[in-house]
């Protein structure tokens, strides 16, 4: 591996495939219980304790702006390093690490709208699918709903 | 400068900042003393100094140095009684002694400095004789011979010296010193030309010699005088560093530590012999480089003298003994050395106690979900070791708080310094008093508390002691005097400072409140005198007439009230005309761990932090469909008559509406009374669970805008609870713009009344066909009492109500007419009390609670006992004034006020 290419941990959201740098990863696990915060920012979807620390768990898919998991699928937490300690994202499933290189980096399109819009870096063109990488600092960015 | 030089010089700034803290209090003191001025205070000041200058000669520090000297000597005349300590001169002294903390803080420029100006100052103090040059009490050179026959009068049969806590530091610093001695004289054997490490030898020496001379011990005074010869030598190469002298030096250490322990352990004493050991520092002196061993070959390999060096010399190890001193080591010392006062105090860094304060936090989350896993199981053994990691987990948690314990008097140490500054400043005499130095805080809270409350202590001296003739004309003595108390009290801590001065004038306050537009003319007029002394805490208020440099700025309260309130604290201040104010500050222990009240709503576990919390109400059955009634909307339930705003958790947390509530239980209501600020609320929940000590963890920032959370914390059983912010929920429910007005003045009600806003009001009769109605907002409380109890005062009915006279009046005087005689035993009492105004209307019955829109139709002046008429439930009804019914006067007449 040269220093050109990253590694990716990836995810599927809705029917977008996401990725986040592993170096910014903390680590993944399944669903756990968490308490709900009322009155908090809606894509806020509860407190979690992660071994003694309170992490705040943000629901991916509101946060992008798409429709709700359906109640039958219980979403995998990929806990993320901030600047402000470890925030955990919710997502709908968990792929593989990725490695890819620069050569295949582009700018998120133009035409790109929505909440993703302002969420994504820019894409990696893999083999068969497109890989979004997800600003993560944008993503616990939230405003009171 | 060389890097060692540099590290000297920072542990010299150190030492000496934290010797220097410490002459301040001696110096008041000394002060306060006069001329019955304690010699061991004007030592301990001397010794400081003394060190200082000791040092600051030998790192080159001239200008400390010198001023260090001139202190020193003025100490010195102080110390042989030759002059007293004046007002004056401490005043000079200890504008020396910040100097050199100036010097000190900016200690590579401290040679520049200019300190001519307290040089001379000070020398102005001295007497005639001794003021040109008289140099530090330098021994001169002795005759060994003399030391050695004279020291013998010295035996260790001496009175014991009482261990104080300057003799402990002696003794710790010494201990210390000599440790580091035994390294450096070995290291110097190693390298014998390091002038480097003699200094420091030298200067070791030099310092027990002036601290064993203070104390009086002349036997260690000698035999470090005699080292310090010897070194004296070394250092100015007239003697050559030999194995003989280096183990001179090193019984001399030992020797000396014996001394130490002899003051420490009395019972020890015939331990400490020093005569031999300074007959041969002095051989060593006075002999010539000559026999048998050479002087440039220091035998490095440990020949045979040098064998016991080896040792840590702690342990007086038997062979050193024997060789050495005839009678230094027995079994008995060598236990005593053990205990010595150095083993039983460290520096730890706090970084590391903050450290092992979270991770107990965590372990103690950690067992409380083992406690609640252990319920119900079979285990014994499993349970009873649970059950002890329990305990110990306690005992740990108590043990690392307590290490984050300091003693509030480490905040009050510069007190008195402040006190005497602003008074001498002010031309006041002021005397502080403190009680409770030794309640102990968290240190976060000792720094938090810090500023706030030398706030107030110069606020009380500034504004609240008077001038001594002001004082003199109002029969008080002219020395004010201010007390700071401290106490625990229900896991609390309480500060009181407290002035004997004027009290808060309180017309001046309403006068200052108006002008800054902080209240309006009409308010001013209604406020009661507490709520008029707590507009000093508003943003903006000042009532100094003058702005001066100590406090005035209009700054002030408010900032510390903000302050103490950040640390869950609460500021309450009480006045008294004439007497002075006391100002009451509640604080938590510490902040990480707090107990709590943990509830549920709508199946989530919340936790209210205990200091918030005043009493819990449960209404079951009837009186949970009854017991709470709304004004407009706003459900309220009389607590002992009171109206309480009520608060559904649940609907404000928008979980699901109020409504759907009670309909879905029919059982029981919970409130939770709480406290923000000085106002009161319920918060209803579905169910009080317990109280529990919870660690306290911050939210992150996205949950930073929710005002209602406080933190969360991690229950028993590893789920997350949230922790409710009290004030952030009563702001956030609409409270907060009451207590702010409520804490700036009674609103005017009665104009908001008269505007058609809709009104609670209370229905009641005076026995006959007429109806009055009265709007709840002035009903303070509603009283049943025996007729029996009913007194009379000065003509006028009284009864005795908490403690004190409440006057009565019955609405049937003030209405007139004719009330049925009735013939119960009890009287239905409505109380009022606003505005420093108290009195108790009886009225015949209290018919029901309504609400209607205020639109009189006859509206009455705001002099009269009625504020209009209005129509109430579709019948005509008198609307009293409550307010001034107060100024009802029965012999008057009926629907008379006075004035």
């Amino acid at each position: 591996m040269d220093n050109l290419t990253q590694q990716f941990c990836t995810f599927h959201v809705d029917n977008l495939f996401l990725g986040i740098a592993v170096q910014q990863v903390q680590e993944v696990f399944r669903f756990q219980q968490m308490t709900r915060v009322p009155l908090a920012p809606g894509a806020v979807r509860g407190l979690i304790n992660l071994r003694g620390q309170i992490v705040t768990a943000i629901d991916l898919r509101t946060r992008l702006g798409l429709p709700d998991r359906p109640a039958d699928r219980a979403p995998m937490n990929v806990v993320v390093r901030t600047d402000d300690g470890a925030i955990t994202l919710l997502v709908d499933e968990i792929g593989d690490v990725q490695e890819v290189h620069a050569d295949t980096f582009e700018r998120p399109p133009e035409t790109l709208k929505g909440a993703l819009r302002s969420l994504i870096l820019g894409t990696y063109k893999l083999p068969d699918c497109l890989l979004l990488v997800l600003d993560t600092n944008q993503a616990v960015q939230l405003t009171a709903a | 400068m060389e890097i060692a030089d540099k590290e000297l010089i920072a542990e010299f700034v150190v030492e000496s900042q934290e010797g220097l803290a410490n002459v301040e209090r001696q110096m008041l003191a000394i002060e306060a003393a006069g001329a019955q001025v304690d010699i061991d205070q004007v030592n301990a000041v001397f010794r400081t100094m003394h060190s200082i200058k000791g040092a600051a000669g030998f790192l080159g520090l001239e200008q400390i140095g010198n001023l260090a000297h001139r202190l020193e000597e003025l100490l010195n005349h102080m110390r042989n009684r030759d002059v007293v300590a004046t007002s004056e001169m401490v005043t000079t002294m200890l504008s020396a002694a910040d100097c050199i903390k100036d010097l000190l803080d900016a200690v590579d420029s401290s040679n520049e400095a200019d300190i001519s100006g307290h040089l001379q100052q000070l020398g102005t103090f001295l007497p005639e004789s001794g003021n040109s040059n008289s140099a530090p009490p330098q021994t001169p050179a002795v005759a060994p011979a003399v030391i050695a026959t004279e020291f013998s009068a010295d035996s260790p049969n001496n009175e014991p010296i009482a261990l104080t806590d300057a003799v402990r530091e002696f003794l710790i610093e010494c201990y210390e010193n000599l440790e580091q001695m035994d390294r450096d004289l070995l290291a110097l054997e190693q390298d014998p030309n390091s002038t480097q490490l003699l200094r420091g030898i030298f200067r070791t020496m030099h310092t027990i010699k002036g601290g064993a001379g203070f104390l009086g011990l002349s036997g260690l005074e000698q035999l470090a005088h005699s080292a310090e010869n010897l070194l004296g030598k070394l250092r100015d190469s007239a003697l050559t560093l030999t194995p003989e002298i280096t183990s001179a030096l090193l019984e001399a250490v030992d020797v000396c530590n014996a001394g130490l322990q002899a003051v420490e352990h009395p019972a020890a004493a015939s331990d400490f012999q020093p005569g031999p050991v300074i007959e041969r520092l002095n051989r060593s002196i006075t002999a010539k480089p000559q026999g048998d061993l050479s002087p440039r070959s220091p035998a490095p390999f440990k020949p045979a003298p040098t064998a016991p060096l080896t040792q840590p010399v702690k342990t007086e190890s038997a062979p050193a003994g024997a060789t050495l001193a005839p009678a230094t080591a027995t079994p008995a010392s060598a236990d005593a050395a053990t205990d010595k006062l150095q083993d039983t105090t460290i520096r730890v860094d706090v970084a590391l106690l903050d450290k092992l304060m979270t991770r107990v936090g965590e372990l103690v989350l950690a067992r409380n979900q083992i406690l609640q896993r252990t319920s119900g199981l079979e285990d014994v053994e499993f349970v009873r070791t649970a059950q002890r990691l329990n305990l110990i987990t306690t005992e740990l948690q108590e043990g690392v708080m307590k290490t984050r314990m300091q003693p509030i008097g480490n905040v009050w140490a510069k007190f008195p310094r402040v006190v005497r500054d602003l008074s001498a400043q002010l031309g006041k005499q002021i005397r502080i008093e403190m009680d409770g130095k030794e309640t102990e805080l968290d240190k976060t809270i000792v720094e938090a508390i810090k500023d706030p409350l030398t706030h107030l202590v110069r606020n009380s001296i500034d504004h609240g002691i008077e001038t001594p003739a002001a004082r003199r004309a109002a029969g008080k003595s002219e020395e004010g005097c201010l007390t700071l108390r401290a106490y625990h009290e229900g896991g609390q801590v309480n500060i009181e400072i407290t002035d004997d001065g004027a009290g808060l004038n309180i017309d001046r306050i309403r006068k200052k409140a108006l002008e800054k537009g902080l209240i309006t003319a009409e308010q001013a007029s209604r406020l009661s005198e507490r709520e008029a002394a707590q507009l000093i805490l508003l943003p903006g208020f000042s009532t100094a007439e003058q702005v001066t440099s100590v406090s005035g700025r209009g700054v002030g309260m408010d900032v510390v009230k903000t302050n103490i309130e950040k640390i869950g604290g609460t500021l309450d201040l009480q006045t008294r005309p004439g007497q002075g104010t006391t100002i009451k500050i509640k604080i938590p222990l510490t902040l990480a761990i707090i107990p709590a009240l943990i509830v549920t709503c709508d199946g989530d576990r919340y936790a209210i932090p205990q200091v918030s919390l005043l009493e819990l109400v449960r209404l079951e059955g009837e009186q949970a469909a009854r017991g709470i009634e709304t004004v407009h909307g706003t459900p309220v339930y009389r607590l002992r008559g009171k109206l309480l705003p009520l608060v559904y958790l649940s609907e404000h947390l928008r979980l699901r509406s109020a409504s759907a509530q009670s309909a879905e239980e029919n059982a029981a209501i919970n409130i939770v009374v709480l406290r923000a600020d000085d106002r009161q609320f319920g918060l209803v929940v579905d169910k009080v669970n317990d109280t529990e000590e919870i660690v306290v963890k911050p939210l992150g920032k996205q949950l930073k805008s929710v005002a209602e959370y406080a933190g969360a914390t991690i229950m028993g059983d590893g789920d997350v609870a949230l922790i409710l912010d009290v004030k952030g929920l009563a702001v956030a429910s609409g409270l907060g713009h009451e207590i702010r007005e409520r804490t700036v003045a009674a609103e005017d009600k009665t104009t908001v009344e008269a505007g058609g806003r809709k009104e609670t009001l209370l229905i009641v009769d005076v026995g006959d066909a007429r109806g009055f109605a009265l709007p709840t907002s002035m009903v303070a409380r509603l009283e049943k009492i025996s007729r029996s109890a009913v007194e009379l005062a000065n003509g006028r009915e009284v009864i005795q109500y908490r403690g004190d006279i409440l006057p009565l009046v019955r609405l049937s005087d003030v209405v007139g007419g004719s009330p049925v005689v009735a013939n119960d035993a009890e009287m239905q009492v409505i109380v009022y009390d606003e505005l420093g105004q108290r009195f108790g209307l009886i009225v015949e019955r209290i018919v029901d609670i309504t609400e209607a829109e205020l639109n009189f139709a006859i509206d009455q002046g705001a002099d009269h006992y009625l504020l209009g008429t209005t129509v109430v439930q579709q019948r005509v009804k008198d609307v009293l004034n409550l307010r001034n019914l107060a100024r009802f006067d029965r012999a008057a007449g009926p629907g008379l006020l006075c004035n």
